[in-house]
């Protein structure tokens, strides 16, 4: 026979195992959601554009893309072109960006003193705008410490000899 | 002369028998976990004692950690002009290694400890045995549920506490040092990666508990059928499980986060 007082039990373990489950998964969902970067996957929806550079100093992939300082994209994808030797840089712009003149010139700063690279956009007075698979014509590469350094203490003329 | 010698090749056979004995039991255990998709009730009721109740552990001890890692963290990065940056220090650090490994620590104390030795004294007062002579196997009836529902709970548990963590460090950065809103939450979503740290973390908390559970339900199984041996037993699980836990944690971050 199973007693009532036993029914009751076993309601509770699995009424408790039940809210463990649930907490455990609202947990995972909100480390995905509130702490990772899923929701810039999620509203990454937009257009992809390409910058090439000279140099790219210390760009990752899902750096910033600011314009004026307001976030407006992200580095998708970093490549080098062995035919030019220069690093070709894939941008996602979120789509409700979408009035960027095509003569915007992009350029990577450096957030602080020795804060992380990202790209900054100046609008240009075009009045044809970037479209998917665009590329940016006018680049800035990053400043190189070592190379801003080396340019003041020998001077312009000794920069050049040690390449 | 060659008694010293003896001793130590006594001590070496039984090391390696003991090794041996633990990874066959594994398989067994393993062969009879499908079988339990007939009888979810046998985990159930296991995931309620080894998982619900240590819940409060869990949460308590990942609050506080949070709020210390929020109060550390910020009184480190005050001096470099970046505390802006708590949030990603918090997160991180939970994430990746102490929400698995801690919580996996409070669950060889908490729980595996309890495995052994429950299972340690069904077989000093001869239940397992018992169970044998009815031809019911208690490796598939005892041993199988509670392994699962190791394995299950502690991946929850260190979600948990990592989460818990997060809200903590929040609480500490945010609202009493006054670190910004907003910045707290951009920074860490633009550094914490789903794949590499979130999912590395879970990956790590699932070897975790496979290990630890394992260790306990197995020197359960093991223990010399005395009062005595049943609490040795107990010891040398909290103790072999949390140097495993530290030690595959090493050799899972090597793997994982060098990039």
């Amino acid at each position: 026979m199973i007693s009532r007082s036993e029914i009751m039990h076993t309601k509770t373990v699995e009424i408790g195992v039940g809210i463990f489950v649930a907490i455990g998964f609202a947990a995972l969902f909100m480390l995905a959601m509130q702490v990772s970067n899923l929701s810039t996957f999620i509203n990454a929806d937009g257009y992809e554009i390409k910058a090439n550079f000279q140099n790219i100093g210390g760009l990752k992939v899902r750096a910033p893309v600011t314009m004026a300082g307001v976030r407006i994209g992200q580095v998708k994808q970093i490549d080098f072109d062995s035919d030019i030797y220069e690093a070709v840089v894939t941008l996602s712009i979120f789509a409700k960006f979408d009035r960027i003149p095509l003569d915007t010139s992009a350029s990577i700063l450096t957030a602080g003193l020795l804060g992380e690279q990202y790209i900054g956009f100046d609008a240009g007075g075009e009045e044809e705008y970037l479209r998917e698979g665009d590329q940016i014509m006018l680049t800035q590469s990053a400043v190189v410490l070592e190379q801003l350094i080396g340019q003041f203490m020998f001077g312009q003329g000794s920069g050049d000899k040690k390449e | 002369m060659l008694g010293p010698l003896q001793s130590l090749g006594r001590q070496g056979l039984s090391f390696f028998q003991r090794l041996g004995r633990g990874h066959l039991f594994l398989l067994y255990v393993v062969a009879g976990i499908p079988a339990l998709v007939l009888r979810p009730r046998l985990v159930i009721a296991q995931i309620w004692s080894v998982g619900v109740l240590s819940l409060l552990i869990i949460l308590v001890s990942g609050t506080f950690v949070g709020m210390v890692l929020g109060l550390q963290g910020y009184h480190t990065l005050v001096d470099f002009g970046a505390e802006e940056s708590l949030g990603v220090l918090v997160a991180l650090s939970l994430v990746r290694e102490l929400g698995p490994v801690v919580s996996a620590l409070l669950f060889a104390g908490r729980a595996g400890s309890a495995l052994t030795a429950e299972i340690g004294l069904m077989k000093a007062t001869e239940q397992l045995d018992g169970m044998a002579m009815m031809a019911v196997d208690p490796l598939r009836r005892v041993v199988a549920p509670r392994f699962l529902a190791g394995i299950l709970s502690l991946p929850l548990l260190a979600a948990i506490f990592s989460a818990v963590g997060v809200v903590g460090g929040y609480f500490v950065g945010v609202s009493l040092l006054g670190v910004d809103d907003g910045a707290f939450w951009s920074q860490m979503q633009d550094k914490v990666d789903l794949l590499d740290d979130i999912a590395n973390g879970i990956i790590k908390s699932v070897v975790f508990g496979i290990v630890v559970t394992w260790i306990a339900v197995f020197e359960g199984f093991d223990a010399v059928p005395t009062s005595e041996g049943v609490g040795r037993a107990t010891t040398r699980t909290v103790v072999h499980s949390s140097l495993a836990v530290l030690g595959l944690d090493f050799l899972l971050t090597a793997l994982m986060f060098t990039g």
